[in-house]
């Protein structure tokens, strides 16, 4: 398939503190009626003194067109998925985000999370019945809070509980856990953000997963449980997932199943067949909620009927027809979050999974593995790339450019800058340590057609060939995005780098 | 359900030819087939999932949704007072239309070229919030103000090496929580011990005298919260920033931006590191999703060092007459150091990040002066006129926004009862601060008119008459 010269915007758009001029208006809020200020006097003497402000803050002085105008070019200068074909960033699940859903989304704009239940009663049903009725029949669990905010967030609100469970059954000396090195980052940082030792098992090269023997060794009377994904960020799945878990549990752990790569086998293998006790997914990656530029985002956990009672609080209960928030939870771990949680991406899910129905759930995952496997014999013919490790993968595969960068000199940082001049986006490349040298992950969801994937594989062809004909031409990329390769790194260095314009102002001498 | 005809609208590759096509260029007979090469017999489901049918008509699916989400009532349809960590302020168009654009509302992970515009407007909210706070480093938001706060306090404990926190008990019940998750630890390593000071009971503000007596030499940090849970300005920020760092601690206080046009920020307090809930700048409440936490500190190494967040860096490229983006350190994130990050980073709330850098813009100094003005007008007024009613009474005289109405009926009554005057009345804190007696927590913002608060009193006449 013949590859485009895509051009990005290239706006050259000053920051914002750069623009307007002193005076101008962006936004007037609205003002105090007279005869309120005539009884409450100057704001001024509502404050005390010492708490006044008397310097004003140096924000942007803009007229309102004028912001309007920086921010959409700012838009211009980003590849959201919707203009692209997005399927190089693995691990996401870049699906297509139904926009009928963000009008539902709007109608509990104006909602505040403390209203009276009873006036809450359709956004409670919608939340309760996508756990009762959807991620009760995909996971096979009992119960399901939807209070964490993000994936990571899951995974934490599952160290939670596993810390309260351990607590409350005599055993708070359990304190380690174990996941695999393919597992998400989170499933490492966040049971240590919950004060967890956390031992990590590393592939067999053979395989791309850890022996069931490294597990057997791993596990003693300190293990807490695991964080687990499955399939792995390789796309990999583990047969023995199994007897893994059981190898946990006769341990005395609890096992916890980061479900963020749960695309390509819903309705086709489920959380609790595989002997997990609680579960996250995603709802910004499996079902459909839009990634927001990175959130907000919302992990929906699924736990077991022994776990239920830990739960964070609020949890959404059912009585007689009647929805109800129920804090009266002795054992609950209390709350990983303030309110409910993000619920307008569970609305989203809602309208999604409504939209698809069972037999559609199943088919997004059937096509997402056919599109992936369609997408794996492609890429294998390309020149430089290899797939590490055996066997077929189900949503996505980490692939290497190991043996192009010998070549060539050329690797995937180079590669993800040119892939952009043709109009896709930079590929996900891997969590660290890059075990898989020069890594990157494509997941070709159900959302992308055949010809996407063709052409999304054209680019990648045609950037290869680049790499062995003309090495400094990917080097130098990207050459038609919204601005040009990074010179110097002020990244890592205290001197000059600049979290804040006020900071960058002083650092570089400007007024 | 065997019927092969079912192409659904967002699945392209449904199409029976298309699909039937790419498994035989596959070399598979069916998707069975594949499955099981790649998972166990044992662990396949055996039969269909029991779920409802598709609803693959748009009009079908949205009277469906809307008929469940018609049963709600919203603040359009009441007048509500209701805040305790989630305020009704007015959200500008501008910042709806940037927050709704298709690049910002589906981006997620892609790089500094090619998500230029992202990157730069992610770093204009941490400047915008800066200068707001009198900080200069922020980063891309996390969850919210709890865990924003959590998250200050872990890097305050990093900081000094210690392992104890103070906490006012003026603080959000749900908030302390949410603090109290963080601070435990299933090894004991790295463990916080939380200890709480009380408030004055006549001002609402911190008790300076508990405060002395319960720091020590193993205090990382004084967090406190400026306006507090209950309204409170707390005017002697300086005074507990200097007994912190008297005892070698962290200054961390959490603010609420909408107040920073005419409240001090933090760093005239001392304040080392700042947090807070961004919802307030241009972000509507969402029942509670549109909570924004964020983090700010000066621009010290140390400091920098124990951020989990991703911290978005401006330079420029000189000779093409461009600026560029990159992270900060990003070696100290769970990207990258799993295990041995400082916390955790994830997808947290960066388009309400966006949306709120808009809302600053907007509003420039001006702005952020004359709404802080507006809200302390009318949320005095309110009190004022509230406390006219026999038997009601306003306990603490300096607040921003929100304050405790004492009443002497229980609150759960007139709460009830004033839904039925279409008006949602405060937060019960019969629960939270027993010692109020029956008070709920009354928030005013620039969104009541006078009309709307005369609706309130007439209506708590009638309730307490």
């Amino acid at each position: 398939m013949k590859v485009k010269e895509y051009h990005a915007a290239r706006w050259k758009e000053p920051i914002i503190h750069e623009l307007g001029r002193k005076g101008e208006r962006g936004f007037i809020p609205p003002k105090t009626e007279d005869k309120i200020k005539k009884r409450v006097g100057d704001a001024g003497n509502l404050v005390p003194e010492r708490m006044k402000r008397k310097k004003k803050p140096e924000l942007p002085e803009i007229s309102q067109a004028h912001v309007l105008r920086h921010y959409l070019r700012l838009s211009q200068m980003t590849m959201g998925m919707e203009l692209d074909i997005d399927l190089g960033v693995g691990t996401c699940t870049m699906k297509y985000s139904p926009k009928v859903n963000e009008d539902f989304v709007n109608l509990t704009a104006n909602m505040h999370p403390l209203q009276p239940e009873e006036t809450m009663q359709g956004l409670l049903e919608l939340v309760y019945e996508f756990g009762d009725v959807f991620l009760r029949e995909i996971s096979g669990f009992d119960a399901f809070s939807f209070q964490p905010p993000g994936g990571s967030a899951g995974a934490y609100n599952n160290a939670l509980i596993m810390r309260k469970y351990h607590q409350i059954n005599g055993e708070p000396e359990r304190d380690e856990v174990i996941t695999t090195i393919f597992s998400h980052p989170c499933d490492a940082a966040c049971p240590a953000t919950a004060g967890y030792k956390v031992l990590t098992l590393y592939p067999n090269p053979e395989t791309g997963l850890p022996d069931t023997e490294a597990l057997k060794e791993a596990v003693g009377p300190k293990t807490a449980g695991c964080f687990i994904t499955n399939p792995e960020d390789t796309g990999i799945f583990n047969k023995n997932i199994d007897e893994w878990t059981g190898i946990i549990h006769d341990a005395g752990g609890l096992c916890s199943y980061d479900q963020a790569n749960a695309n390509a086998i819903m309705g086709v293998t489920r959380a609790k067949e595989a002997g997990f006790d609680m579960c996250f997914f995603n709802l910004h990656k499996t079902f459909s909620s839009p990634h927001g530029s990175s959130g907000p985002g919302s992990a929906a956990v699924g736990v077991t009927k022994e776990l239920e009672e830990y739960l964070p609080v609020p949890v959404i209960v059912k009585k007689d027809g009647f929805y109800s928030l129920d804090f009266d939870r002795p054992y609950s771990v209390g709350r990983v979050r303030d309110f409910m949680g993000n619920l307008p991406v569970v609305i989203r899910s809602y309208a999604w999974s409504m939209a698809m129905g069972g037999r559609g759930l199943r088919e997004a995952a059937e096509i997402s593995m056919i599109n992936n496997q369609y997408l794996v014999d492609k890429v294998k013919k390309i020149k430089g790339v290899t797939l590490p490790f055996g066997g077929r993968r189900l949503d996505q595969a980490r692939w290497s450019l190991e043996q192009m960068k010998l070549d060539t000199g050329v690797g995937i940082d180079d590669v993800n800058r040119r892939v952009i001049d043709y109009g896709i986006q930079k590929f996900f490349t891997s969590h660290h340590p890059w075990l898989v040298p020069e890594p990157f992950t494509p997941e070709p969801c159900e959302t992308y057609s055949k010809a996407d994937i063709d052409y999304w594989v054209s680019v990648l062809e045609k950037v290869c060939e680049e790499a062995y004909s003309d090495p400094e031409l990917v080097k130098s990329a990207p050459h038609r995005s919204s601005n040009h390769k990074t010179k110097g790194n002020p990244f890592n260095d205290p001197e000059r780098w600049a979290m804040s314009w006020r900071a960058y102002k002083r650092k570089r001498g400007k007024k | 359900m065997k019927d092969k005809d079912f192409t659904h609208p967002y699945i392209p590759n449904s199409v029976p030819e298309i699909k039937a096509e790419m498994l035989r260029m596959i070399g598979a007979p069916d998707a069975d087939a594949l499955y099981r090469e790649m998972i166990p017999e044992r662990l396949l489901l055996k039969k269909p999932m029991d779920l409802p049918e598709a609803i693959t008509s748009e009009l079908d699916l949205r009277r469906h949704v809307e008929e469940i989400l018609a049963k709600n009532k919203t603040t359009d349809d009441y007048i509500s007072f209701l805040g305790a960590g989630c305020w009704n302020h007015y959200v500008p168009k501008v910042c709806e239309v940037i927050a709704n654009r298709s690049e910002f509302l589906t981006a997620y992970a892609g790089g500094p070229h090619s998500d230029l515009g992202r990157y730069q407007a992610n770093f204009e909210f941490q400047s915008l919030i800066c200068e707001l706070l009198g900080m200069e480093v922020s980063g891309i938001p996390t969850y919210d103000w709890g865990a924003a706060a959590g998250n200050s306090i872990r890097m305050a404990s990093r900081l000094t090496g210690r392992n104890e926190v103070i906490m006012p008990r003026n603080m959000s019940p749900a908030r302390l929580s949410i603090l109290r998750n963080f601070c435990d630890s299933a090894s004991g390593i790295g463990r916080i011990e939380i200890k709480l000071v009380d408030y004055d009971r006549e001002t609402g503000m911190v008790n300076l005298g508990e405060l002395e007596s319960k720091i020590t030499e193993q205090t990382a940090a004084v967090y406190f919260e400026n306006p507090n849970y209950l309204g409170v300005i707390e005017v002697d920020g300086k005074p507990i920033s200097e007994i912190a760092h008297d005892h070698g601690a962290e200054s961390v206080c959490g603010v609420d931006p909408i107040s920073l046009g005419v409240l001090a920020p933090p760093s005239d307090y001392g304040v080392d590191i700042a947090c807070g809930e961004a919802q307030p700048l241009g972000i509507h409440m969402y029942a509670g999703g549109g909570s924004c936490g964020f983090i700010a500190s000066r621009d010290d190494e140390r400091y920098v060092a124990e951020y989990p967040l991703r911290l978005v860096c401006v330079t420029e490229n000189k000779e093409d007459d461009e600026y560029a983006f990159g992270l900060t350190r990003h070696d100290r994130t769970s990207y990258m150091a799993r295990e041995n990050a400082k916390d955790w980073v994830g997808t947290t709330t960066a388009l309400w990040g966006i949306t709120a850098g808009v809302y600053m813009s907007l509003m420039g100094p001006e702005g952020m002066r004359e709404v802080g003005e507006t809200i302390l007008q009318k949320s005095h007024y309110t009190a004022e006129v509230i406390e006219e009613i026999p038997g009601v009474e306003v306990p603490f005289g300096s607040f921003f926004k929100e304050f405790p109405v004492k009443f002497n009926k229980p609150v759960k009554e007139i709460n009830e009862d004033l839904l039925g005057y279409k008006i949602f009345g405060g937060k019960d804190l019969t629960a939270e601060y027993p010692e109020l007696d029956e008070s709920a927590l009354y928030c005013v913002t620039e969104m009541h008119n006078l009309t709307q608060i005369e609706t309130l009193v007439d209506a708590l006449k009638e309730v307490l008459a």
